[in-house]
């Protein structure tokens, strides 16, 4: 017994070694950074600890520019995104005829390169001296004079940004949704259509709160994901996203350890645990929301 | 009699008129998701000059050309990003795969004192967002003169607490029964592991090898951290530096040509194991 007991932990070691040096010793050493002031990755020395990194960041018009950005973005694409793809569920799962087909092109977006197709739609939506653009002419139809999505004025900018991250985040909504749809008992609806209920009856006394737990999931998920949102903004304005005005809190972080404003992981670990105080919060405040309105059967 | 008669056509009418709106609402999505994927090929076939004289793009072209893709891989390396993000995706995913079936089978199988504990804990590094921790790893991996090689790009992203989550659920509903059988015989734990577990679990295997090579093909932040070297580029920093570098003018034609070759490895990995990469995001798999 004493043998297979010094087993067990032999077959563990790989991912203990793995995940101790790759996850919970920089978990640790976030914290230290954050608060080490004026890190030097070169000298490895810093003069001081305290809170200074925070006040800078706090301060920093970079910081505040994507901290706003990436409010706009959560606050637009999450009640969007899950709403259409409720929508898009309950319409696929009133058919039979091609369902397999549809459901296989919607998953489509998920498993490709977020860079390469927002590069498309950088395409569709940009002026350049030789054509306005897809999306502009199709506006223009419309009576629209043609905007300037990509460099132009920060509201087009950002829907740009909105809707291409619409359209990436679909993909796991319809599939999540699709198979929560899938899951409510037949019996259900049968006893409720000999009862004579109204179609609108049976979806909200019956089909909402039996996906209830789904949607929840997939608003708490939405959250977290809209934001760390970053490399699909990149997809569509370059690496430079300061010089965007789209810039994310990730994007800060990450330019702050990295590139031509880069070489500050004391910066950039207190923007990384900004980020992560945000996200806890916004994760229990839905915990505690749900507690009283989801119906868990 | 005649009234009724009409009711009920009236009400079939209307059924049929919904259902036509229902599919004219899913076609609209569909093409919506299409339309980016046709367009990047469609502008890939056009010729620079014809692309260009289009005011009013065509959404067709009569004179296809295969000048793009020639430019693609000689104007710019791409067969380069290709070939290293094939072996960083191959040794990523096969050391991930050697860390974590061990661990799923330590975890479903042996019995060890503080396994839940571990369990646990393993659990709860799920919770941690990976902005967190790629801070310190940057440091970690530059400190160690690891940046612009493979060894730098693989090591952190090998382990998947998820994944080793998943395949402890399968596991672990393998029936006892067939373990003390292969004890009686004197069959050893790592024989029953290779012989029994793994052939029997071999679809969640299966999907969580292709969840985790759409993962390596498609990240981008880890590696544009960890390499400023041209020669250890993946796809997604190819990209970016094609679009920002590459092809001298704005080449739009002979960019939308390599985003046709990056994507295309992934379409069609998801058209063949289509069933099982749903099946495993339905679970779980977040993107990003």
């Amino acid at each position: 017994m004493e043998k297979s007991k010094s087993k067990a932990w032999l077959y563990l070691l790989p991912a203990i070694i793995f995940l101790g040096a790759f996850m919970v010793y920089p978990l640790i050493d976030v914290f230290i950074y954050s608060f080490e002031e004026g890190y030097n990755s070169a000298s490895q020395s810093y003069f001081g600890t305290g809170t200074y990194n925070y006040l800078y960041i706090l301060h920093d018009p970079y910081f505040l520019m994507a901290l706003k950005n990436t409010f706009i973005l959560v606050l637009v694409t999450v009640p969007l995104s899950t709403l259409l793809s409720l929508l898009i569920s309950l319409a696929l799962a009133s058919v039979k005829k091609i369902r397999g087909l549809f459901q296989t092109v919607y998953f489509l977006p998920y498993v490709t390169n977020t860079l390469a197709v927002g590069m498309v739609f950088m395409i569709l939506f940009k002026k350049t001296p030789y054509t306005e653009g897809l999306v502009n002419i199709i506006l223009s139809f419309f009576g629209q004079a043609p905007i300037d999505f990509i460099t132009g004025p920060y509201w087009a900018k950002m829907l740009v940004l909105c809707v291409y991250t619409v359209w990436v985040v679909m993909p796991f909504k319809i599939l999540v949704l699709t198979s929560a749809l899938a899951s409510v008992k037949e019996e259900y609806y049968s006893a409720a259509r000999v009862d004579g209920t109204t179609s609108f009856r049976i979806f909200t006394k019956i089909t909402l709160p039996m996906i209830s737990p789904m949607i929840f999931y997939l608003v708490i998920t939405g959250f977290i994901g809209a934001f760390k949102a970053y490399s699909d903004a990149v997809a569509i304005f370059g690496t430079d996203l300061n010089a965007a005005e789209m810039n994310t809190i990730v994007g800060y972080i990450y330019d702050m350890l990295y590139g031509n404003s880069g070489g500050y992981p004391s910066y950039a670990s207190a923007a990384a645990i900004v980020l992560f105080v945000i996200v806890l919060t916004i994760t229990v405040i839905n915990l505690l929301v749900r507690k009283k309105h989801v119906f868990n059967g | 009699m005649k009234n009724s008669n009409s009711l009920k056509k009236s009400n079939i009418t209307r059924k049929a008129l919904r259902k036509g709106a229902v599919y004219v609402f899913l076609s609209i999505w569909a093409i919506a998701v299409l339309f980016p994927f046709y367009y990047m090929l469609l502008t890939s076939f056009k010729s620079y000059s014809s692309y260009n004289s289009e005011f009013v793009p065509k959404l067709y072209t009569s004179a296809p050309t295969l000048e793009n893709y020639i430019n693609a891989f000689k104007a710019v390396p791409l067969a380069d990003y290709f070939l290293n993000t094939v072996i960083f995706t191959i040794a990523t995913t096969f050391i991930m795969l050697c860390v974590i079936i061990p661990a799923a089978f330590a975890f479903s199988r042996l019995e060890f004192k503080g396994k839940s504990l571990v369990f646990t804990l393993f659990l709860a590094l799920m919770m941690i967002p990976n902005e967190l921790v790629v801070i310190t790893n940057f440091v970690s991996i530059t400190e160690l003169g690891l940046r612009n090689t493979f060894t730098g790009l693989v090591l952190p992203s090998v382990t998947s607490v998820f994944y080793i989550y998943l395949l402890k659920e399968s596991f672990e509903q393998i029936p006892d029964e067939l373990y003390y059988a292969a004890k009686v015989d004197g069959t050893s734990d790592f024989k029953y592991l290779c012989r029994v577990m793994l052939p029997i679990c071999r679809p969640t295997v299966i999907t969580v090898t292709v969840l985790k090579v759409i993962e390596c093909w498609n990240s981008y932040v880890w590696p544009r951290l960890i390499t400023d070297n041209e020669a250890y580029y993946l796809v997604s920093n190819g990209i970016q530096e094609i679009r920002e570098n590459g092809f001298g003018r704005e080449n739009i034609p002979a960019m939308m040509a390599s985003v046709v070759v990056i994507s295309l490895p992934l379409i069609v990995v998801f058209l063949i194991f289509r069933k099982k990469i749903m099946e495993g995001v339905a679970r779980g798999g977040l993107k990003g």
